[in-house]
């Protein structure tokens, strides 16, 4: 029973992690209903980018985190504006394999630029374990501070999207591209925002990573990534409490299978799940369901 | 009905013949280096027809023929060496068995459309990628190793042709009219009468055949095989060739198989690079060039003769001679065919 519960407990952090670069996903397919293959890159850069600005900078890990998310974010708009933007009204294809091309060029130029192998992330915090129920299920600080940097995107995310001006401008965009054009919203700049939260979000889950494998290689977006789509998809792609949700999910199910002897099945095992919602319900757990129109 | 003992069809069996027998004299003559290009050659080409097939004619996006091609490649290496078989039978197998698989995952993910079937493909790969990596009996993680040499530049070049042959016949019969239809809009072709998910099933165990037969020829010419071969990557090396060869286009696909393998084989040292390179050369096609290089056209006698007589005088030009792209340099234009922007992928859903 604590075995399962201390499952549950690692499923808890890696499933933040998966929502917080799920979060970008659901974001950009939400508003151009695109599948941004590189998202998972671009959480590779942030990861770096906060790795080199503790390493050579020696600057601590708040400020690191908020250099990665603002070059992530930067970087995000660029790729927007270069490769997406030209594209925003050719067949949707064409713009998944630009995205398939932007992931390629940021992957490799990542092992040409960053040296293929990965390097050991500082830990420049003392972490703690906390020792619950008679000792059997550990905890660790560490769990924790992923699990509440997660939680404090997450509410300001809801926030900016909620409440302010530009949050209203990315739903009417996602609603309807053309209307809120002809309402007056910047469509260009309203997804250009887009880009820039998704990304930025993904960097912080990159830094988490580093934290968590103590480990940073120019590869290690790749799985997550796909793992974060899976979960976005879970949860109901464009929807934001659905990418939490599904991100969760995920995250729970991978540990507890990681726990059984099928452990070794553990990626086959997403991807099962991915087909099977795709199969039953494609608009995801919390997606709405919209009706083809004939 | 046409008659098949055409000029055009003599020419180009008189050619085929003549090529068989250049290679078979040629190849086994090259170093190991360059033979064992020709057939990466041959078996990309066979990959790269074989998915054009389904994402180029049928519009289906699929991002799983790597599966497909590990399919057919670990039939086929089990076939030989675990029982004993002989080659043709275990070809047969290698196709069979991935035609099973192309019903297994065809039927039930079809019903998806765009970019959610290409991710369901995908994860298909994967799945199948995670299963060969634990199951012992084929290696698991190490791969089969010890296959028997057993492609020959025989085999290859007959499956090879028969592989664009059947691609280019059914394209151009009324079935293919039907791929077409599908791919340019599915709920139209529905209602003129054709039975879409059938038609699209059809296109795409086609498709997971010919990748089957290439994963076997993959496996019986380089002794080695692993999952990791077949990851997503090579299912995306094998989409880069028919998205720059022009989806929609045999001509092109050939073409791009056959120009990125020697690319990327002169590249070999800077693999990173040649990547990024990949990578810059999509972005640019989508975006200047959305049909890719040869869109949907083909290079055929007729059209070369076409050219022919533009390029000499021999016949009143035509219009205003079409510019020959920058991105294609001496790209054979068929100036009489209409241009199909988009290259066919209108599935804007």
């Amino acid at each position: 029973m604590t075995s399962i519960l201390q499952q549950i407990v690692n499923g808890l952090s890696l499933g933040s992690i998966y929502a917080l670069i799920a979060l970008g996903y659901t974001m950009v397919y939400g508003i151009i209903k695109l599948i941004n293959f590189a998202h998972g890159d671009v959480y590779m850069v942030g990861a770096y980018v906060a790795f080199f600005a503790v390493t050579l900078l020696s600057v601590n890990l708040g400020v690191a985190l908020l250099l990665a998310m603002l070059v992530a974010a930067l970087l995000g708009v660029l790729i927007e504006r270069v490769a997406y933007r030209p594209l925003r009204n050719a067949p949707r294809i064409a713009a998944l394999i630009t995205a398939i091309g932007v992931s390629f060029i940021l992957e490799n130029g990542g092992i040409i630029v960053l040296k293929p192998d990965p390097r050991a992330f500082p830990d420049p915090i003392q972490w703690q374990q906390i020792r619950l129920l008679g000792g059997s299920l550990v905890l660790s600080t560490q769990d924790l501070f992923i699990v509440g940097v997660t939680v404090v995107m997450m509410l300001l995310l809801v926030w900016f999207v909620q409440r302010t001006r530009t949050g209203r401008a990315m739903r009417a965009v996602a609603y309807d591209m053309q209307a809120a054009a002809l309402m007056g919203v910047d469509v260009d700049r309203t997804v250009a925002t887009t880009f820039a939260v998704g990304s930025a979000l993904a960097a912080v889950a990159g830094v988490l990573v580093g934290l968590y494998y103590n480990r940073v290689d120019p590869l290690m977006g790749l799985i997550p990534g796909l793992k974060a789509f899976i979960a976005a998809v879970l949860g109901g792609i464009g929807s934001i409490p659905g990418a939490m949700l599904g991100g969760y999910l995920l995250g729970v199910i991978e540990a507890l299978v990681g726990g059984t002897r099928f452990s070794l099945f553990r990626d086959a095992i997403s991807f099962a799940l991915l087909i099977l919602i795709l199969l039953v319900r494609p608009a995801g757990l919390l997606g709405r369901n919209v009706r083809e129109k004939v | 009905m046409e008659p098949y003992l055409r000029k055009e069809n003599l020419a180009v069996g008189a050619l085929l013949v003549l090529g068989f027998l250049a290679g078979q004299a040629l190849v086994p003559a090259l170093n190991p280096y360059l033979q064992a290009q020709v057939f990466t050659v041959g078996i990309n080409i066979i990959l790269a027809v074989s998915l054009n097939l389904i994402n180029g004619f049928t519009g289906q996006f699929s991002l799983g023929h790597a599966g497909f091609m590990a399919v057919g490649a670990y039939t086929a290496a089990v076939a030989t060496t675990r029982l004993g078989l002989p080659f043709a039978l275990a070809l047969l197998m290698a196709a069979a068995a991935s035609a099973l698989m192309g019903v297994l995952v065809g039927a039930p993910t079809l019903r998806l459309r765009g970019d959610y079937l290409a991710i369901a493909t995908l994860g298909f790969g994967e799945i199948l990628r995670s299963v060969l990596y634990n199951v012992d009996y084929v290696g698991g993680a190490t791969g089969l190793f010890g296959i028997p040499r057993l492609t020959s530049w025989a085999w290859l070049f007959v499956l090879t042709v028969l592989t664009v042959l059947a691609v280019k016949n059914l394209v151009n019969s009324t079935r293919g009219l039907a791929l077409k239809a599908v791919r340019d809009d599915e709920i139209a072709a529905e209602d003129v009468g054709v039975d879409t998910t059938q038609t699209k099933v059809l296109a795409f165990v086609l498709g997971a055949v010919f990748a089957g037969v290439g994963g076997a020829l993959y496996a019986h010419y380089f002794f080695v095989i692993q999952p990791t071969t077949f990851s997503f990557l090579k299912s995306f090396e094998i989409l880069v060739y028919v998205v720059l060869g022009g989806l929609g286009s045999i001509t092109g696909s050939i073409v791009s198989a056959t120009l990125l393998t020697l690319l990327s084989a002169a590249l070999q040292q800077l693999a990173a690079l040649r990547m990024v390179l990949y990578g810059l050369a999509l972005v640019l096609v989508m975006i200047f060039r959305p049909g890719g290089l040869f869109g949907t056209r083909e290079v055929s006698f007729e059209s070369m003769g076409q050219l022919w007589r533009r390029l000499t005088g021999r016949q009143p030009p035509a219009p205003g001679p079409a510019p020959l792209s920058p991105l294609a340099p001496g790209s054979p234009d068929a100036p009489d065919l209409p241009e199909v922007t988009g290259g066919g992928t209108a599935q804007d859903r």
